[in-house]
């Protein structure tokens, strides 16, 4: 059953913004109104078409009436944000995630009209940690559970969502756990990240990093919005890069930074306003994190069109980022000096073709005089 | 196990056979499961250099590095989903392990035929030398002296994967932490998988203790072995008690570092670096024939008589073989 009336929560941040437009181009939807505390940007606006912009907070029970007038059928919650200084600080992005949540729900639950429900998450609620499975299903018990920040907020506003479908069973809640996001026009930390020059990472460590197509993301978001798919999916591209391999196939230098001063380091980045890493996202380059999406393709029905490499690669190349060093031809340059040193060593050495070796050597007894 | 147990001599696997002579290995990626992307031919690039006779083995090395060094700078190679990367293990980390292999310990294989050439497999070996280089050179054998080689993947304790540098290298050599997941998982891709149930019992037990296998973890192998119908096939590692004799444990400083134990060894920590080398005993690894868990019914790997009885008989072969492999060895270092 297509919805009639969605309302998409975060439409000034991208992928809200993304989602929106993408459902004002579906003919079959009816009315698509964006909520958010900050009005989208100009670009974001125009794309977004005939849906309709609401400047609410969704923590105000302003966002009841809003649901109830519009006669909202499907509510897409995507705002829940990682970036403490985009949204004003970490106090406020915990308000924003959680207490607005808490009030969307409430909202929701008094609603009679709203008939399904898509919540974004993050595959941060697994943490990370070395006594983690190398995969993580749905269904994993988190080792570590998060100490703080984003991936709090996010067990937290799962937590509640459970609760309300506890509440409203006849609503269909489908929570959407996101890997880290990349594409070449994705605004994400991990962006921000591997756009710089010189990359720093754990000295010792080297986390096995999971992507998704920004525009696979809006897809998966689409596909919810328009279907009823109730369940908690993990949603990641196929494949694995490590992050060592990342930065050097983004052509960056790798910094790798001990450990103690790993936080020291996260927090100069943030001041410098260069990548917008919560201390427990840094984890996450210890150990990184795989998720299992066997029932994302099998229940929920979606294939990602670009795997993580080629996701990866589309960053790479749609942001234009040139190699820092020229290791092809570094590594050309020392080829040649060890390819002149080798024409100087002696053949036996070299390792000449045995063959010649040996009728040298078939040829000194002839020389040798007969005694 | 009574002291009066009768020992067969001369099992089925007889004297140990001599290894073959290792292949000359060459700096080649190996066979990736997803197409390699297209390289440019190193060639291209490189100066004219004079050849008078066709390329020679040196320039060939050569022009080997240089195609492995382009390819891992521009991160052209492919990892799974466990951080397994093909590439930097054969070209790097294995090279590094088979000098001790074949040198220090000239390590003897015997019933390599036990090892399934394809297919999913759990390979079960006691745990001992202080240091898990038991493990390592089992990697190499199971590399190296299987008519078709294979990349063991083992399982390992949580606490590698917490130390920088082992951690990361053991993921990328192919190993994952000991949990049911990881190893179902493996196992159902048809995967060689390793395991030392013994853990730190084994591992850590003292010179006195040599060759008395410990407790055999809780049975988790065998449920997983079970779920997955793979093979059980017993490997007995016999030299690997010797190389580092643990004479005494300094428990307090082991606290302070978090480890399960700290040695000290007639070398250890007596002579500092020096007393890591580890000393050059003779190995054998016997590897016995396969236990098949594909027989049991569905729902076997829920019932735990059947894991313990399973589990026992592992062990007990595995001890077996241990004496075995002992009473037809004359000296620790010359075999």
């Amino acid at each position: 059953m297509p919805p009639s009336v969605v309302l998409v929560t975060g439409v000034s941040r991208q992928l809200g913004g993304d989602l929106a437009a993408r459902l004002a181009a579906d003919p079959s939807i009816d009315r698509v109104l964006g909520v958010d505390t900050t009005p989208p940007s100009r670009d974001t606006r125009r794309r977004m078409g005939r849906a309709e912009f609401v400047r609410v907070d969704i923590r105000n029970p302003l966002i009841g009436k809003v649901i109830s007038t519009a006669k909202v059928d499907t509510v897409v919650h995507a705002s829940l944000s990682g970036h403490p200084s985009a949204a004003g600080g970490r106090s406020m992005m915990m308000e924003m995630n959680v207490i607005g949540t808490m009030q969307l729900l409430a909202a929701c639950q008094k609603s009679d009209t709203v008939g399904r429900l898509v919540v974004r998450s993050t595959t941060s609620v697994y943490g990370a940690s070395p006594r983690d499975p190398a995969t993580f299903t749905e269904s994993t018990e988190p080792k570590a559970l998060p100490p703080g920040g984003y991936a709090k907020d996010a067990v937290e506003i799962e937590g509640y969502v459970r609760s309300f479908s506890r509440r409203r069973p006849d609503i269909p809640v489908t929570t959407l756990r996101f890997v880290n996001f990349i594409g070449p026009r994705a605004d994400t930390a991990f962006a921000h990240y591997f756009a710089l020059p010189v990359v720093p990472m754990v000295l010792g460590f080297d986390a096995r990093v999971q992507l998704l197509h920004h525009e696979d993301a809006v897809a998966v978001l689409e596909r919810a919005t328009t279907h009823d798919l109730p369940g908690v999916f993990n949603v990641g591209a196929d494949g694995v890069l490590m992050l060592s391999q990342a930065i050097r196939r983004a052509g960056r230098v790798a910094l790798p930074i001990p450990e103690p001063l790993v936080p020291w380091v996260g927090r100069v980045t943030r001041r410098a306003r260069l990548v917008d890493f919560s201390p427990e996202q840094m984890r996450l380059l210890n150990y990184g994190r795989v998720v299992d999406t066997t029932k994302l393709k099998t229940e929920f029905g979606f294939e990602p069109r670009w795997t993580t490499v080629q996701a990866f690669d589309d960053f790479v190349a749609g942001r234009a980022l040139r190699p820092v060093v020229d290791t092809d031809r570094v590594v050309g340059v020392g080829e040649s000096i060890a390819r002149g040193a080798a024409h100087y060593l002696p053949a036996r050495i070299r390792g000449e073709e045995p063959a010649a070796l040996e009728a040298a050597q078939d040829q000194t007894p002839a020389l040798a005089p007969v005694r | 196990m009574g002291e009066a147990d009768v020992i067969p001599l001369h099992g089925p696997g007889g004297r140990p056979r001599p290894r073959p002579t290792p292949r000359r290995r060459s700096l080649v990626p190996p066979p990736a499961e997803t197409p390699p992307e297209p390289e440019e031919t190193p060639a291209a690039s490189l100066p004219a250099v004079p050849a008078p006779s066709g390329p020679s083995e040196l320039e060939r090395t050569v022009t080997e590095v240089a195609a492995f060094l382009r390819r891992r700078l521009a991160g052209r190679y492919t990892v799974d989903e466990f951080g397994f990367d093909p590439d930097l293990n054969e070209n790097v980390i294995l090279p590094t392990l088979r000098p001790l292999y074949e040198r220090w310990f000239r390590v003897e294989t015997i019933g390599v035929e036990n090892v399934p050439a394809e297919g999913g497999a759990l390979l079960v070996a006691n745990h001992s030398g202080t240091l898990p280089l038991d493990a390592l050179m089992t990697v190499v054998a199971t590399h190296d002296d299987l008519p078709t080689p294979r990349n063991l993947r083992m399982l390992a304790a949580d606490l590698v994967f917490g130390l920088p540098g082992a951690g990361a290298l053991a993921r990328k050599a192919g190993h994952t932490l000991a949990c049911s997941p990881d190893a179902e998982a493996l196992l159902g891709d048809g995967e060689l998988v390793g395991v030392w149930p013994e853990g730190f019992k084994g591992i850590g037990k003292a010179y006195a203790d040599r060759y008395k296998l410990q407790r055999f973890g809780r049975g988790g192998f065998v449920s997983a072995a079970l779920r997955t119908g793979v093979p059980i096939i017993p490997c007995s590692i016999v030299g690997a008690e010797e190389i580092y004799p643990k004479i005494g444990d300094l428990g307090p400083i082991a606290r302070l570092l978090g480890v399960p134990y700290f040695p000290i060894t007639p070398t250890w920590p007596l002579l500092g670096p020096l007393g890591l080398v580890p000393l050059p005993s003779k190995w054998y690894i016997e590897f016995g024939e396969p236990i098949r868990t594909d027989e049991y019914e569905p729902g076997a790997a829920d019932d735990p008589m059947l894991v313990f009885n399973l589990t026992d008989q592992v062990r007990e072969n595995i001890q077996q073989t241990l004496y075995r492999l002992l009473s037809g060895r004359r000296n620790a270092f010359l075999g």
